[in-house]
């Protein structure tokens, strides 16, 4: 391999080799400093003349007179079953003091897209034991389900829980969970790694850590390696992975970045124009495939600056993901945990994996009603500010009051609590119990019949 | 005439190649896989390629190598029942060769099955003059006829013309120049296909859907924009309107949309039946799937590919409709292409040439004459996804330029349980003018007027709301509380539709008419009485409104309805005789 020390240029996460022979596209890039230490990079942009490289440790301590390899292929992980228990650095690179992977296979961190036609639809029921998720928001193997938060709310904690509690109810199937953290202060990824090793979550995952003083650059492949150990472990061995992607926002700014470092003409808010189709080569390799046992299903995690939610990233990540479960700040200051509003939240593969034989036949009722009942309390506390509850009629103080009981009781529910999903509907129904049955109009009498606790006892 | 040259330069999708004579839109190979792509700018002897497939791993140096030929699609039969991907390589074909469910590149796949054999029966004969468009023999492909016809650039005298089992490739038809023709032809996707006229847009594209048919029509040859936010419900309209539009061919383009919504759609369609014949929906229907992480080029390509394919059909007389969905993540690929080649950005980053790409596109729409003297339409229903619900924005905005017809699907009413959610004070249709005479004829004469009272009725509802919202119903006048009525009416008999109800499903529009009359009789009826000082509370609860309710769910909605004015008539002059 040659090795050239032509860099004209140094800018930023960037460096401009010249005078080369032909380097590929996308191809890895070696950069060996004068003290020794070798840096690793990905050829962004390549022509007879000049060949631009982003260096994903960073550029600092590099000089013109740094030598530089071009390995001749793209970034490739070494997989093998023994990544289940490790904890590796963003760029891939073992953190936990064990040895290097022996690779049974290496494989493009690129990722190829699915054939649509290859693609199953989803529709298994995955329980979370967390109940605005598991009542209201299903999740289903194989879909992309994004936290949206905010700074300062505990969507960490949401998504260790549901990493923890995760499962397919009644099903032996193998499980397993690849954790990356992108920009994750080291405090944050202490907790998540104590939490790992206090359940013994470990050993059926894989944990990609860049933490927040790592280069920006090395983000943008973490969620690729972590996605691509996925899909091996999902389709080489037949196991349903879950991928918790935290956090989205940093992997944005680094896109951002990386697009002003190399000049590029910035599209809505100085992100790059090419955004929407970047966000979904990450997003789009949840699925399930016909004829294939494993499956990948995503839980990323994304901030909302300002909690706005028509930010672009969440705008953007909203048309590409299935739905979105949001935290609210309102919740999380009343002390509910978790402070999940099943509002805004929604799960459009919800209606596929739920029901009789999936999950039971009355799910979808008691969603809906709930829902609505919700959101009716919701607003009449708008107006009980304005006249005060003395001038609401009896049925709506009867909402109002469902409205507490819901966050209390529905939404409220502790960090190791683990419900079924029986006991889920269980509490939407002594809920509802509470309203009179003339306003349950989104649930038929049959139903009623079968589950309302008036009719149950007797 | 293929002509070598070498790659330059590779930046992402965008690869600039050197020593190689080109022209805009030539379809170029690229590197020792040959990938797609196609030339969309030149400077000096240097050439601008978008590449359709992923470009890791390529360098410069590589070969080049130039078809001469824009991007085309194949067009004969076996289009229908087909799912292709943005260029015309069918999904299922692709699988195969590739031995895997992910898309690999360099694979290339024919749009037509090269193997599979069709009966032709030829309809020239030998001596025909033919030119351009004409039909020269007819091929069953599905329960479709498909017409094979002479390319529009080709005319001359039948030589001699065969009959029997060919492949697509087969030359069936000899022109006494000499030119062979086959069952399959080439057309570059980026042209229109010629006709010999456009017509007036003036016959309605019968949706069977009430609030489409009755309040906001679309024509045949038409075009409509459909927002889709959050849960609307945009699917549910769209295979209502897939499998009842009265057009022949359905041709739909999944572009850039979510993989397993699209799994949906794929997993979905050849199930649908059509109602009409019982037969699978798909034996009319060709499927367009490009996700958003399928390469950006072949994106922007797919709804050229569409609609050039909808265009073929039309010219052999049939009405097709297509469906795009959605054409913000078609702009969205042009907007990430322009900032690769580093053009000066429009409006939020898009092309300076967004409007006039939108509006070429929509204007591919038409009901024309043919070249072969038939009748044929292509009507196009783009969905727009604004970000952030936000409608100010440059794509929505340059889409409503253009389209005639805006049907507003609104999120809060599917919330309400309100289906088909289409909000029927933001949607609007410019071609009812244009309809009128069809109107006049076909339905009544009187349709026109009624459906104005009813939209003026809802228009009131909405301003009596917002007093309502303040003060209550209550203290409405009696006069206004009767409105109010009459506008429920309307909304949950008229606009309501249950689209898994099987007689609901699909309204006729003299159906349509005699329920809309129905109501408005009611509301004259109700109001007369009012005036004449019956109490409100009888008037709204005669028993013949409720089963005005329940009429649209009968299968003999003729008698039923006829049976429930005669109920209402009498009710009426009971109570008129009772305040004598």
């Amino acid at each position: 391999m040659k090795e050239y020390k032509t860099i004209n240029e140094v800018s930023g996460p960037l460096i401009f080799v010249e005078k080369t022979e032909p380097v590929g596209y996308n191809e890895l890039v070696y950069i060996k400093l004068e003290d020794g230490t070798t840096k690793r990079g990905q050829v962004l942009d390549t022509s007879k003349d000049i060949v631009v490289v982003q260096v994903f440790e960073g550029t600092g301590g590099l000089n013109r007179s740094c030598g530089v390899r071009f390995t001749g292929e793209t970034i490739k992980l070494p997989v093998s079953i023994d990544l289940l228990g490790r904890i590796l650095s963003g760029s891939g690179d073992p953190l936990d003091g064990g040895p290097r992977i022996v690779p049974e296979d290496r494989i493009d961190i690129g990722g190829a897209a699915m054939n649509p036609y290859a693609r199953k639809p989803p529709e298994d029921f995955i329980q979370t034991g967390i109940s605005t998720i598991d009542g209201m928001n299903t999740l289903v193997r194989g879909q992309k389900l994004p936290i949206f938060s905010g700074s300062g709310l505990p969507h960490n904690d949401i998504a260790l829980q549901i990493a923890r509690q995760a499962k397919v109810p009644g099903s032996e199937e193998a499980f397993a969970v690849v954790f990356a953290g992108m920009g994750i202060t080291n405090e944050e990824a202490q907790t998540f790694m104590q939490d790992f090793e206090r359940t013994g979550a470990l050993e059926r995952a894989v944990v990609f850590l860049n933490l927040a003083d790592d280069p920006a650059v090395e983000r943008l492949i973490t969620p690729r390696l972590a996605l691509t150990a996925a899909e091996y472990l999902a389709y080489e061995h037949d196991m349903h992975v879950l991928v918790v992607l935290t956090d989205l926002t940093n992997y944005a700014e680094a896109l951002r970045q990386m697009g002003a470092a190399r000049e590029e003409v910035p599209g809505r808010r100085g992100y790059p124009g090419y955004m929407y189709t970047d966000f979904s080569t990450i997003y789009e390799r949840a699925g399930v495939i016909k004829g294939r046992k494993g499956s990948v299903t995503q839980f990323p995690i994304l901030s909302m600056p300002g909690d706005d939610i028509t930010h672009p990233i969440p705008d953007l990540s909203g048309y590409i993901t299935e739905g979105q479960i949001v935290v609210s700040r309102d919740l999380h200051r009343k002390g509910i945990y978790p402070p999940i509003n099943v509002l805004p939240s929604l799960s459009r593969l919800m209606n596929s994996g739920i029901g009789a034989g999936k999950t039971r036949d009355d799910h979808k009722a008691v969603s809906d009603q709930m829902y609505a009942a919700y959101a009716e309390g919701n607003d009449l506390r708008g107006l009980v500010a304005i006249v005060g509850k003395e001038a609401l009629s009896e049925r709506d103080r009867k909402f109002l009051e469902f409205a507490d009981m819901f966050e209390d009781q529905f939404v409220r529910q502790g960090k190791d609590e683990d419900r079924s999903i029986e006991t889920t509907l269980e509490i939407g129904w002594n809920l509802l119990a509470e309203l009179s049955e003339a306003q349950l109009t989104r649930i038929d009498s049959e139903t009623i019949a079968k589950y309302h606790p008036a009719h149950r006892a007797k | 005439m293929e002509v070598k040259g070498t790659i330059y330069r590779i930046a992402g999708p965008v690869v600039t190649v050197i020593d190689v004579p080109t022209k805009m839109y030539d379809v170029v190979k690229i590197g020792n896989e040959g990938l797609m792509g196609e030339v969309i700018g030149i400077e000096g002897d240097k050439s601008t390629i978008q590449v359709y497939e992923d470009t890791s791993g390529i360098a410069p140096g590589e070969p080049v190598e130039n078809t001469g030929m824009p991007l085309s699609v194949e067009l004969g039969p076996g289009l229908l029942e087909s799912i292709y991907d943005g260029i015309q390589r069918p999904l299922p074909v692709l699988m195969e060769k590739m031995k895997s469910d992910f898309i690999e590149r360099g694979v290339t796949a024919p749009g037509l099955d090269r193997a599979r054999e069709w009966e032709f029966t030829p309809v020239a004969t030998i001596g025909t003059e033919v030119k351009g468009g004409d039909i020269i023999g007819t091929v069953p492909e599905t329960h479709i006829e498909h017409k094979i016809m002479v390319p529009p650039n080709v005319s001359g005298v039948v030589d001699d013309i065969k009959s029997g089992s060919f492949k697509v490739t087969d030359c069936v038809c000899t022109l006494a120049d000499g030119t062979e023709l086959t069952l399959m032809q080439k057309w570059p996707v980026r042209a229109p296909r010629p006709s010999r006229k456009k017509l007036m847009p003036n016959i309605p594209l019968i949706t069977g859907q009430r609030i489409l048919d009755g309040l906001f029509p679309l024509a045949k040859g038409g075009t409509a924009a459909i927002p889709g936010p959050f849960g609307s419900g945009k699917t549910v309209t769209q295979q209502q309107l897939a499998k009842w539009s009265d057009t022949e061919i359905v041709v739909y383009i999944g572009c850039g949309e979510r993989g397993n919504e699209m799994a949906d759609v794929l997993n979905e369609f050849p199930e649908l039946a059509d109602p009409k014949t019982g037969k699978p929906l798909m034996e009319r229907t060709v499927l367009i799937a490009n996700t958003s992480n399928m390469p950006v080029a072949a994106r922007e390509a797919s709804v050229y590919t569409g609609i050039t394919i909808a265009e073929y059909y039309r010219d052999m007389g049939y009405d097709v409709s297509l469906m795009a969905d959605s054409t913000s993540r078609w702009a969205e690929a042009m907007r990430e292409i322009s900032s690769r080649l580093e053009e000066m950005p429009g409006e939020e980053g898009y092309p300076a040439y967004l409007s006039a790409r939108l509006s070429e596109f929509y204007e591919r729409a038409g009901r024309v004459d043919t070249l072969s003297g038939l009748t044929g339409s292509v009507t196009v229903i783009g969905a727009v996804s604004p970000p952030g619900g936000d409608f100010s924005e440059p794509v929505t905005q340059n889409t409503l330029r253009i389209v005639k017809v805006f049907w507003a699907l609104d999120s809060k009413l599917s919330q309400k349980r309100h289906f088909p959610s289409i909000n029927w004070l933001e949607s609007y249709s410019l071609y009812t003018d244009l309809l009128s005479d069809w109107y006049n004829e076909q339905v009544s004469p009187e349709w026109l007027q009624l459906r104005g009272e009813a939209m003026e009725i809802l228009q009131k509802e909405s301003e009596l709301q917002e007093i309502v919202q303040l003060v209550g119903s209550d203290a409405l006048p009696e006069d206004q509380q009767l409105t109010m009525e009459v506008a429920r009416m309307l909304r949950e008999i008229f606009l309501q539709q249950n689209a898994f109800h099987p007689v609901d499903t699909f309204c006729t529009m003299e159906h349509q008419y005699r329920l809309i009359k129905a109501i408005l009789k009611y509301s004259d009826m109700a109001n007369n009485a009012l005036e004449s000082g019956i109490p409100l509370e009888d008037i709204i609860s005669v028993k013949s409104k409720d089963d005005l309710s329940k009429v649209k769910f009968e299968k003999e909605l003729d008698k039923e309805l006829d049976k429930v004015l005669a109920t209402m008539n009498e009710e009426f002059e009971t109570m008129r005789e009772a305040v004598k």
